[in-house]
C-alpha cells in the first residue's frame, strides 16, 4: 500500500501530511515517558523488526501474496504512541533509504499505515481486553482481532482518500469492494502472523507486552536466607486501561476521518466529486455494497456536500468499530463458555 | 578511593517476568585483582555483572535486595553516573555494545556523556582505538567489521571512559584463535581491576589468578584459578569441563 | 541490492552529488518532487524535461543505469493500478484498436505512471548517493525531533542484524526439509517471526543497558558536525529550481 508521488492530488497530500505531522508530534509527547524509561533503542529495534517482517510475503490466494503491515502488533507490543513512532520511522526509512513510497506521499503513507492501523488496532485491543478474562493470554485474541480489523479499515481509508483526492473518477463502490475485499484476505494473514508472534512473546516474555502490563501476576522473591516474600513486578509504565485512552483513541480516529473528508471537500474537484457522487447511480449498482447508504462515500439525502462527505467518513469508522465489537463479543462469549467447560 | 574495588553482600534479584536469577550472592574483589567468574549457562553471571554499575537491581527500580559497594561506597541512585564511569562493562555480544552508525561515533558515545567535547573527545577516542589496534577503522560502520574486530572496538568503547574496574562478559566467545590471543594481549596490558565471565577455562587460567564459581544464583566456590580447575569433583558438580588434554597444573598462569 | 540491509541502496562512488550534504539533497528532492506533482498531467513536454533533468542527475552521480532500473520495481503495484484505470474509469470513452477506454482514465493512468516514476527515480538518486549516517545527520540538521532521529538511527543500525537473523531462520527452516505449502507456510513464518521479535526486543533491552552503562542519560550525541555552505545549497538546489521553473511555465502555458 506504499503510495507513490503524484497518486493523490496536492491538497490530499498536504492534508494527510499535516495529520501525520500532528500525529507524530502528539505521539512524541505521549511516548516521551515510555521512551525515557525503555530507551530509544527498544523503539528502534521494534522498527527494524517491523521493517524486516514487512519483507516477508505470505500467500493470499490466486497466486498473489501480501505482507504484514504490523500496526496492531506494534500497538500491542510497545503501546499506541510508540507504535505510531515506530511505524512512521519504518515508512521514513523506506522512503528515504529504499525509495519505497513517495516523499510527498509520506504523510499519506504514515496516515494510512502508521496511524490508522495502529489506532484502530489498539482501540480494538483495548475494547476486547475489557470483555475477556483478565489474564495476560487474553491479549492474543484481542490483538488478532485488532490486526484483522485494522487492515481493511486502512484499505477503506485509502478508498476514502481516493474518493477525495484521486485524479480519475472510477466507480467508488467497485474500488471499495476490491480494496476491502482484497485487504480482508491480507488482514487474515496479518491476523495469523500477529497471533503467532504474540503467542510466542506471551509464552517467553509476557512482561514485554505493553497491552498486558496491567495483567501481570505478582512475583515471589526468595532472599539470601531462603525466606520468600511477594512483591509486585516493576512496571515501568502504568498501563491500566483508562476511559481516557479509549476516548483519545476514538476521538483521534473520528478526527482523522472527519478532517480528511472536510479538508478535501474544500477543494473544488473534491467538492464537485462528492456532489457528483450524491446523484450517483449506475455503474456501482452491481457491486455488493452499492445498495448500502455508504456505497458512494456521500450520505444520500444530505444536501451539503462537505458535511455529507465528513459524515460518511465518520459513519464508516463507527460501523467498522461496531463490527469489531460484535466480533469481540462473540469471541468472548465463546471463550467464557470454554472456561466454564474446562 | 578506599576500600575494595567491588563488594557484594546478600544480593537477591528477580526479573520482571518473575524468574529469580540471584539468590544471595557474596564476594569481594580488591583493587588490581584479576578475577574470573565461572559457571554453567543460566547460573546468573550476566545478571550479577549487570548489577555492578547499577543497571539492574533495586537502584534501577527492579525487584531485589542486598548491598553493593564500589570503591568502598554504597551504590546509590545519585552516584550512578560516577559508578558507570568507574565500572566499565563489555557486553557479550558486540552488536549490543556498538549501536552508533560508525566506530568513531560509538567510541565517542561514553566520553561525550562524561562531558568531553571537541579536540579532547577526539584525542580520547583515538587513544582508546590505538589501545585495541583499531585506529584505522574509525569511520567504518560496525556491521562492516569482522566479529573479532567488533569485539575489540567494544572493549575500546569502554576503555575510552578510563574505567577503574573492567568487567567483561565472555570476551573470548566466538573468536578465532588469533583474535583470542590478541585480546588476551590487550587485556593483560591494562592497569585495572578485572572481572571476566568466561567458559574458556584456559583463558581464565592464563589471565586471572583468582576465580569465583557461580551456580543457581549463588557463589559456590572462591579460590585460586589453578586450585578450582584442578578440583575434578567441584568441576563436574557444576557442569564445567576442561578442554581435552588440558592439565591446569602443568601450564604457566599469571602468578609468576 | 548492494551490501547489507543497513546500507540502504547506497552505491559507493565519488561524485559531486555524493559529496553534497544530505540536508541539501533531501530538500532538493522534496522541491523537485513537489514541482513534478503539481504539474498538470496533460503538459507532456514538462515531463520530458523533468525526465531529462533526472537522467542528467543519474549521470552526474555515476549511478549504474541497471541499478536504477532494478530499483524501479517498487512501483509495480501502482503500475498495475494505473494500467487498470483506463478500463474502469467513468466519463467519455475512446476506441483504441477496438477496445473502449475511458479518456480520463488514460490521462489518469499517464498521470500516475509519469509522476510516480519520476518520484521514484529522484528518490533513488538520493538513496544511492547518501549513506545512512549522512542521511541521519541531514535529518537532524533539518530539525527532525531528536527522539525520532534516535529511533531512526537505532533502526538503521540494527536493520542488518535483524534481517540476518530472519535470513538465518529461513535457512534453518529450509535446511530441515521444509518446502512450504499454503497454510503450513504461513504457520512456519509466523512462529519464526514471533521468535524474531523476542530476539529483537531483548536486543533492544540489552542495547539500552549498554548505553546506560556508558553514561547515557536521555540525550543522544549530535551526529552532524557542520552545516552546508551557501554554495552547496545553490549547487544542490539548482536542478530542483529548474524543475520549479518548468512547473510554473507548464501552469502558465496550460491556462
Ligand atoms: N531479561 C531477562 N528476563 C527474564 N529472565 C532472564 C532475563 N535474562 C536472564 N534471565 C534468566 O535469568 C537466569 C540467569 O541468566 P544469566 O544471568 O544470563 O545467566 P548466565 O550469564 O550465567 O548464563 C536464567 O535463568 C535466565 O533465563
Ligand atoms: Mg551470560
Amino acid at each position: 500500500m506504499h503510495v507513490p508521488d503524484g497518486f493523490f492530488d496536492a491538497p490530499t497530500s498536504v492534508a494527510t501530511g499535516l495529520i501525520a505531522a500532528g500525529a507524530v508530534g502528539f505521539s512524541l509527547q505521549r511516548a516521551n515517558r515510555e521512551i525515557r524509561e525503555t530507551g530509544p533503542a527498544l523503539a528502534g529495534l521494534t522498527a527494524a523488526f517491523v521493517f524486516a517482517v514487512q519483507m516477508v510475503n505470505f500467500p493470499v490466494g490466486a497466486g498473489t501474496s501480501g505482507h504484514l503491515l504490523g500496526g496492531a502488533l506494534a500497538a500491542a507490543l510497545v503501546g499506541p504512541w510508540s507504535a505510531v513512532l515506530v511505524m512512521s520511522t519504518v515508512l521514513l526509512v523506506q522512503g528515504l533509504l529504499f525509495a519505497d513510497g513517495g516523499l510527498t506521499a509520506l504523510g499519506t503513507n504514515i496516515t494510512l499505515m502508521g496511524l490508522i492501523t495502529v489506532l484502530v488496532g489498539y482501540f480494538v485491543i483495548r475494547t476486547v481486553l475489557q470483555v475477556l478474562p483478565k489474564r495476560v493470554g487474553s491479549v492474543v485474541p484481542a490483538t488478532t482481532l485488532g490486526a484483522l480489523v485494522s487492515v481493511p479499515v486502512a484499505a477503506l481509508a485509502f478508498t476514502g482518500l481516493y474518493a477525495i483526492g484521486g485524479a480519475v473518477d472510477i466507480p467508488l463502490g467497485k474500488l471499495a469492494t476490491a480494496m476491502v475485499g482484497w485487504h480482508i484476505l491480507v488482514g487474515l494473514g496479518e491476523a495469523v502472523i500477529t497471533a503467532a508472534v504474540l503467542s510466542a512473546v506471551v509464552a517467553t516474555r509476557p512482561d514485554l507486552v505493553y497491552a498486558a502490563r496491567h495483567l501481570q501476576p505478582d512475583l515471589v522473591l526468595v532472599d539470601a536466607d531462603g525466606n520468600s516474600s511477594t512483591v509486585s513486578p516493576d512496571r515501568p509504565i502504568a498501563a491500566k486501561p483508562t476511559g481516557r485512552t479509549l476516548g483519545v483513541g476514538i476521538a483521534a480516529t473520528l478526527l482523522v476521518a472527519g478532517v480528511v473528508s472536510l479538508f478535501a471537500s474544500a477543494h473544488p474537484d473534491g467538492l464537485e466529486f462528492v456532489g457528483a457522487r450524491l446523484g450517483f447511480d449506475g455503474a456501482a449498482k452491481d457491486s455488493a455494497v452499492a445498495g448500502s447508504p455508504l456505497a458512494d462515500y456521500g450520505v444520500s439525502g444530505i444536501g451539503n456536500a462537505q458535511v455529507s462527505g465528513a459524515l460518511a467518513g465518520i459513519i464508516g469508522v463507527l460501523v467498522t468499530i461496531a463490527v469489531g465489537l460484535t466480533i469481540a463479543k462473540v469471541a468472548s462469549l465463546r471463550s467464557s463458555r470454554a472456561d466454564k467447560a474446562a | 578511593m578506599s576500600g575494595p574495588s567491588i563488594h557484594v553482600e546478600r544480593l537477591v534479584f528477580a526479573y520482571p517476568d518473575g524468574r529469580q536469577a540471584l539468590f544471595g550472592v557474596d564476594f569481594t574483589i580488591q583493587r588490581g585483582e584479576r578475577v574470573a567468574l565461572l559457571g554453567p549457562n543460566g547460573a546468573g553471571k550476566t545478571t550479577l555483572v549487570l548489577h555492578l554499575n547499577g543497571i539492574l537491581g533495586s537502584v534501577a527500580g527492579g525487584s531485589g535486595s542486598g548491598r553493593i559497594q564500589i570503591g568502598g561506597s554504597d551504590l546509590h541512585r545519585e552516584h550512578l553516573p560516577e559508578v558507570r564511569r568507574k565500572v566499565g562493562l563489555v557486553f557479550q555480544d558486540p552488536d549490543d555494545q556498538l549501536f552508533m552508525p560508525t566506530v568513531r561515533d560509538d567510541v565517542a558515545f561514553g566520553p561525550a556523556n562524561l562531558g568531553l567535547r571537541g579536540a579532547d573527545l577526539e584525542a580520547r577516542v583515538h587513544e582508546a582505538l590505538v589501545q585495541v589496534g583499531m585506529q584505522d577503522h574509525a569511520d567504518v560502520a560496525p556491521h562492516h567489521l569482522s566479529y573479532g574486530q567488533r569485539r575489540r572496538v567494544a572493549v575500546a568503547t569502554v576503555l575510552a571512559m578510563r574505567p577503574e574496574v573492567l568487567v567483561l562478559d565472555e570476551p573470548s566467545s566466538n573468536l578465532d584463535p588469533a583474535s583470542r590471543r590478541e585480546l588476551a594481549d590487550i587485556l593483560s596490558g591494562l592497569d585495572v581491576t578485572l572481572l571476566m565471565i568466561t567458559h574458556d577455562l584456559p583463558y581464565a587460567l592464563q589471565l586471572c589468578e583468582r576465580s569465583l564459581l557461580m551456580d543457581d544464583g549463588r557463589i559456590v566456590a572462591d579460590g585460586s584459578t589453578r586450585d578450582l580447575l584442578g578440583d575434578a569433583h567441584l568441576m563436574s558438580a557444576h557442569r564445567l569441563e576442561l578442554p581435552y588434554g588440558f592439565d591446569p597444573l602443568s601450564v604457566p598462569g599469571p602468578e609468576r | 541490492m548492494t551490501g547489507s540491509a543497513g546500507d540502504g541502496l547506497l552505491v559507493v562512488a565519488d561524485s559531486r552529488i555524493h559529496r553534497l550534504p544530505a540536508q541539501v539533497k533531501i530538500v532538493a528532492l522534496f522541491v523537485f518532487v513537489l514541482a513534478v506533482v503539481s504539474t498538470p498531467a496533460g503538459v507532456f513536454w514538462a515531463f520530458a524535461l523533468y525526465g531529462a533533468l533526472l537522467v542528467w542527475c543519474v549521470v552526474l552521480a555515476k549511478l549504474p543505469p541497471l541499478v536504477v532500473m532494478r530499483r524501479l520495481a517498487v512501483e509495480t503495484p501502482f503500475v498495475v493500478f494505473a494500467l487498470v484505470l483506463p478500463f474502469v474509469a467513468t466519463g467519455p470513452r475512446v476506441e483504441v484498436l477496438g477496445v473502449s477506454l475511458s479518456q480520463s482514465g488514460v490521462l489518469g493512468s499517464w498521470n500516475v505512471l509519469a509522476k510516480g516514476t519520476l518520484g521514484v527515480v529522484a528518490a533513488i538518486v538520493l538513496s544511492a548517493t547518501t549513506g545512512p549516517r549522512a542521511l541521519l545527520a541531514g535529518l537532524e540538521r533539518l530539525r527532525l525531533p531528536s527522539t525520532l532521529v534516535a529511533i531512526l538511527s537505532f533502526m538503521v543500525r540494527y536493520l542488518s542484524v535483524v534481517s540476518d537473523d530472519l535470513q538465518r531462520m529461513r535457512i534453518a527452516r529450509e535446511s530441515r526439509g521444509y518446502r512450504g505449502g499454503r497454510a503450513g507456510h504461513l504457520k512456519a513464518i509466523a512462529g519464526g517471526v514471533g521468535a524474531l521479535f523476542v530476539r529483537s526486543f531483548e536486543r533492544g533491552e540489552r542495547v539500552h543497558l549498554a548505553m546506560q552503562s556508558r553514561g547515557y542519560t536521555g540525550r543522544m550525541p549530535l551526529l552532524s558536525e557542520s552545516g552546508a555552505a551557501r554554495v552547496q545549497w545553490v549547487e544542490g538546489l539548482a536542478i530542483s529550481l529548474a524543475a520549479v521553473v518548468i512547473a510554473v511555465t507548464a501552469r502558465v502555458v496550460g491556462l
